[in-house]
């Protein structure tokens, strides 16, 4: 029951969700508040979470596509994407998870190797994002997410 | 009827095993060709480096030499290759360099008040500081202070040991050591003049070297000479001048070789994992912690030979270092520090690294302790230099 699963629920009409998952709460806001601003064709729903597995005892939508943050100053980040990877079902894993690692901008500060992560991301065969909050160019991370998500067809579940 | 046989097969063999020759070589650029041919996506393997050892060293330097170039803060650039550098001209370049410092400093464009800035460079080679024979010979500039004061406090004291006949005024006085002379005389200052240092005391020093530089070597030409590691003591004006100087002349450029966080922990496992007789420092680190309003700072400081056992139980492989066996030392630390004090180091930033054979911080600031591991120390801050250069 702790493991989300891609078709366990209804879609709903028109809607599009995506879960954040990272533990910098600032970061994520900053990332959910950018792509709301975005113009889109179909109603976003952004929900935030600091790790998986989500508590059972909220009603949420269905989830279409999970962003795992990480941030490559913190490796503290990294350990929690990892665990939280446990928790979501393998047929996720077919274009309804993205990475995105942030912090690249600034070499110095970072604890993680690039590296590491294109591993994590090549393991998991989902693509990675490079994404650096603090400049001026969220727009394009936020078009590219937006891409990834509303890309897969929102089919019913047939009966 | 064998040899022709033989002679037959072979020309088969060989070229069926063409390909796999094409890559077992293979160099990082190879290994990238193939990827791409094959269309799959390039996953690089994680790094394995080799702790340092000391026989290299003891073989070629004089830990007298060094010496000097211990228990000093260094400031670390990178360097590109020199252009027409020659080893035989330094005393050319030394005069040129002090012509230039004076030059600069008659423009007066140094900001710095205070204390009286002219200094004189001398160049000089630094024999054994390299790791292969390939290397380039790293050299030395320090700049020392300008003609000696003699500070003759006092009374000059004048011991006329005339043997011959008594006659004071004929004070010729004659250096210490000639014979023959019927009537010898010295004069004596109070504060003796220092015989090595008669230039006077060392102001800034600056050092380039090479170690293992393989990679740098290859790509460049005759006229380049690399030395991609400059390590600077003393005021930052004088560091300014100097640099201004050298990139005028031989066409180079310098940066500031910053250290990070992931670069910090590879030096703290593999200065761990060095042998050492006995501990002159206890392994401490540092981590900054980004709040508001003011940023906090944790200080871990651990007893040397404590830090050495947890490395021995994590070190699997006999004279490499691993990326899995520096990502476990570090964890091993953070999750104890975590068990006693409930905070995440590892969504802290490392900021300074110190053992007992060196110590690092962030900013690019090194000071080595160990004159054993000094080629190991420099092997990896050369890694560094050359991969900011590239």
């Amino acid at each position: 029951m702790s493991v989300l699963r891609p078709l366990d629920k209804l879609p709903s009409l028109n809607t599009a969700t995506i879960l954040l998952v990272g533990t910098e709460d600032a970061l994520l806001q900053q990332l959910a508040d950018s792509m709301l601003k975005e113009d889109c064709a179909s109603e976003l729903k952004v929900h935030l979470a600091k790790s998986l597995p989500l508590p059972s005892s909220v009603n949420r939508p269905r989830i279409d596509l999970i962003v795992f943050v990480v941030n490559l100053h913190s490796k503290y980040s990294l350990q929690n994407t990892e665990e939280s990877l446990h928790h979501v079902d393998a047929s996720f894993f077919l274009g309804k998870v993205c990475f995105l690692a942030t912090g690249a901008g600034r070499e110095s500060h970072c604890s993680i190797h690039r590296h590491t992560v294109v591993r994590l991301a090549h393991s998991y065969q989902s693509p990675l994002l490079y994404c650096d909050l603090e400049k001026q160019g969220r727009g394009s991370c936020q078009a590219q997410l937006k891409r990834c998500c509303l890309q897969e067809p929102q089919l019913p579940i047939p009966r | 009827m064998d040899s022709y046989d033989a002679s037959e097969s072979t020309p088969r063999q060989s070229t069926s095993s063409r390909p796999e020759d094409y890559f077992i070589g293979a160099t990082f650029l190879q290994k990238r060709l193939e990827s791409v041919r094959k269309q799959t996506s390039f996953i690089p393997t994680p790094p394995r480096r080799k702790i340092p050892h000391c026989s290299q060293l003891q073989e070629d330097v004089d830990p007298q030499k060094v010496a000097f170039l211990l228990h000093k803060q260094w400031t670390l650039y990178s360097l590109t290759p020199l252009y027409k550098f020659s080893y035989c001209n330094l005393k050319e370049y030394s005069r040129l360099l002090n012509a230039f410092i004076v030059a600069e400093k008659q423009k007066g464009l140094a900001v710095e008040v205070g204390e009286d800035l002219n200094i004189k460079v001398i160049f000089s080679t630094l024999l054994g500081i390299k790791g292969t024979q390939k290397d380039p010979e790293a050299f030395l500039v320090q700049g020392l202070t300008l003609s000696p004061r003699l500070e003759c406090s006092g009374t000059i004291l004048v011991y006329c040991n005339l043997l011959g006949s008594s006659d004071p005024s004929t004070l010729a006085f004659q250096v210490a050591g000639t014979t023959g002379a019927c009537h010898y005389t010295r004069i004596l200052s109070k504060s003796q003049l220092p015989s090595e240092n008669r230039e006077g005391k060392v102001l800034w020093t600056g050092w380039f070297c090479c170690i293992f530089g393989d990679s740098v070597l290859e790509t460049v030409s005759e006229d380049f000479t690399c030395l991609p590691l400059f390590l600077a003591n003393g005021a930052e004006s004088n560091t300014a001048i100097i640099g201004t100087w050298f990139q005028k002349t031989f066409d180079c450029y310098f940066s500031p070789l910053a250290i990070n966080a992931f670069n910090l922990s590879w030096m703290a496992a593999m200065w761990t994992a060095c042998k050492m007789d006995h501990y002159v420092a206890t392994t401490e680190f540092l981590w900054s912690v980004p709040c508001s309003p003011q940023s906090l700072d944790i200080s871990y400081a651990i007893h040397p030979e404590d830090a050495k056992a947890l490395w021995d139980s994590v070190h699997k492989t006999p004279g490499e270092v691993t990326q899995e066996e520096v990502d476990l030392f570090m964890d091993c630390l953070y999750s104890h520090f975590h068990r006693h004090f409930k905070i995440h180091l590892s969504a802290t930033r490392l900021i300074r690294v110190s053992t007992s054979v060196a110590s690092a911080h962030t900013d690019g600031k090194i000071k080595i302790l160990c004159h054993k591991y000094l080629i190991g120390v420099l092997a990896y801050l050369t890694e560094l230099a050359v991969f900011q250069i590239e």
